[in-house]
């Protein structure tokens, strides 16, 4: 069943970047968006949150129309993990998280036990507990990164964007997000997340979505649209996919022809 | 210690402050009088003097002071969770300045002292609604930068027009006036002034609590507080509204008074943390405290009364520094 279904979509700020966006993303699927830098994945993102207006067409989700849906009635269904900025408040990490709550606590409420058990539950499943009580302002940017995917996940929503997710991790806490993802996936939840590594994808996505500098959207599976072809189009230089012994992807440089 | 009882602790502070206040001046009287006197007061017996000295002059400007202080720190604390830089004052949009303007018109005219007032307050919210519709022209008011640009442009243009008004001045007695109304004093405020300005602050700071944790949640940036379920948007809108009101009333009775706004809600976040629904009370409570403590030093503490605003910068001054610094080991 489809959580978000985007249909007809033009996205950009006045021109539009691309038009023509077709995107479902269904429940116990992870979805992987590639492009290039400057193609607009931000912008896609920024407007499937509800961020920005659609230039036309429709976004969908858990069967409501985002245009018109109160925004604390979508961040029940739809929860967005930007990539870890430096500075801000001195928070704890335990407040960091009990934020992804605020949809679930009313207009003049403030948070209750339970939304702080919530919170917890969410560091334990990423296994920062330990730093609920230490100041975001002097964690590192990968456990930053770690404390925004807690938040979302104290959210409970059923889909979740993230926006780079791994870029700022070291190799150890990179395995343990993309562990999570599928997780997360396993548990019934649609997980949609930019990357820029194309072998990220074999090993987390069910649903491949590029998007590339004129604006041409697609997705399919990641074997059909991840091709050496494909790909070196999508960047405009020529790689190669190779799958090694191991039945691992590489993609690499390939060699002029 | 855990925040709510940094709170209760700060609520009795501020309890013992405004008693001590209320009997510190020219005419002593001990805090277990003032105790009685209120009581007696209340029952309906006011006991001749005393109660005179305190109910006419001492309680009224300990109350001035005390919502003085709150509101200026309450307003401070909501702009610099709403414009995300601990660094912002309650004057960001340009209130204090515009009040400041309308008020030395005010002066300038030789017009009654609740005119000015009124004007006072009158020039701090039409300021800030400049500010707003040229932030709203420029680009659609969303955009927080822009916000603080226009309120730059507009505060500077009110500044000079303060400039102008001092230059065109009786040099004799409007510009000493015009100069002690821009230092900010309590001097000369009465019961009916902090009645009529009580109302106003009040509902100003209910607002603010009220909604205190979805504040809190758009010091995360505006995409991520509406992920979070925030209507960014209209809550913004509400939060300049309140802050506006609250300051705009208490810079009438009390002309501008600088660095309680950006000082008090550091304080409070040192005691409770920077969780902003426990870092508003803590700001009010502190904030109210601090301001009458301030304002007895201004009326007591030499013959002739010391402007708050003076008091404010030689206090405010200093930790300044001292937060800078500590700012520095945590960059470092």
């Amino acid at each position: 069943m489809s959580t978000l279904s985007a249909r007809d979509l033009a996205i950009g700020y006045g021109a539009p970047l691309a038009r023509g966006i077709a995107l479902d993303l269904t429940q116990g699927s992870v979805t992987c968006l590639l492009g290039p830098n400057g193609a607009g994945k931000t912008t896609l993102f920024r407007t499937l949150l509800g961020f920005i207006p659609a230039l036309s067409g429709a976004i969908h989700v858990a069967g409501e129309d985002i245009a018109t849906v109160p925004r604390a009635r979508l961040a029940r269904h739809l929860a967005y993990v930007p990539q870890a900025q430096p500075g801000g408040f001195a928070y704890t990490v335990l407040d960091l998280v009990v934020m992804g709550r605020t949809s679930h606590i009313g207009a003049f409420g403030t948070p209750a036990r339970t939304d702080l058990d919530r919170a917890i539950v969410a560091l334990e499943t990423l296994g920062i507990a330990d730093l609920a009580t230490r100041d975001i302002t002097r964690i590192s940017g990968g456990q930053r990164q770690l404390a925004l995917i807690a938040r979302a996940l104290a959210q409970e929503a059923r889909i979740i964007v993230m926006d780079e997710p791994t870029a700022s991790l070291d190799l150890g806490n990179r395995l343990l997000v993309l562990a999570q993802i599928r997780r997360l996936a396993a548990e019934g939840l649609a997980v949609l997340m930019s990357t820029h590594e194309p072998e990220q994808v074999f090993e987390v996505a069910s649903q491949v979505a590029t998007l590339d500098q004129n604006g041409h959207f697609e997705t399919g599976t990641p074997g059909s649209l991840l091709t050496s072809a494909r790909l070196s189009r999508l960047y405009g230089l020529a790689l190669e996919v190779e799958r090694t012994t191991s039945g691992r992807i590489v993609v690499s440089r390939g060699l002029a022809e | 210690m855990r925040a709510p009882v940094i709170l209760v602790l700060l609520a009795a502070l501020l309890l013992v402050v405004a008693l001590l206040a209320a009997g510190i001046g020219p005419y002593p009287i001990p805090p277990h009088k003032v105790l009685t006197a209120m009581v007696d007061h209340l029952a309906g017996r006011p006991d001749g003097v005393v109660d005179t000295v305190l109910f006419q002059i001492r309680l009224p400007r300990v109350l001035a002071a005390l919502l003085v202080g709150s509101a200026l720190s309450a307003a401070g604390a909501a702009y610099q969770s709403l414009f995300r830089n601990p660094l912002v004052s309650p004057d960001i949009l340009g209130v204090s300045t515009g009040a400041g303007l309308g008020a030395v018109l005010g002066i300038l005219l030789g017009l009654p002292v609740w005119l000015i007032q009124f004007l006072g307050f009158g020039g701090g919210l039409a300021t800030v609604v400049i500010v707003m519709a040229l932030a709203h022209i420029l680009k659609g008011g969303g955009d927080i930068l822009i916000l603080v640009l226009a309120g730059l442009v507009v505060g500077t243009l009110a500044g000079a027009a303060i400039s102008l008004v001092k230059v065109l001045a009786d040099p004799y007695n409007q510009l000493p006036a015009i100069t002690f109304w821009l230092l900010g004093s309590l001097a000369g405020t009465k019961q009916q002034d902090v009645l009529a300005i009580m109302p106003v602050v009040l509902v100003g700071l209910a607002v603010l609590l009220l909604a205190r944790w979805r504040i809190g949640v758009l010091s995360m940036g505006d995409d991520d507080a509406r992920a979070l379920g925030v209507e960014v948007t209209r809550l913004r809108l509400i939060v300049i509204l309140a802050a506006t009101l609250v300051t705009a009333s208490v810079v009438a009775i009390s002309g501008v008074i600088g660095w309680v706004g950006l000082m008090v809600p550091h304080m409070a976040r040192l005691l409770v943390g920077a969780r902003f629904d426990r870092m508003l009370p803590a700001s009010i409570l502190a904030g109210g405290a601090f301001m009458v403590a301030v304002d007895t030093v201004a009326r007591a503490a030499t013959r002739t009364e010391i402007p708050l605003g003076v008091l404010t910068a030689m206090i405010g001054g200093p930790i300044f520094v001292w937060l800078l610094a500590r700012r520095r080991r945590v960059l470092s």
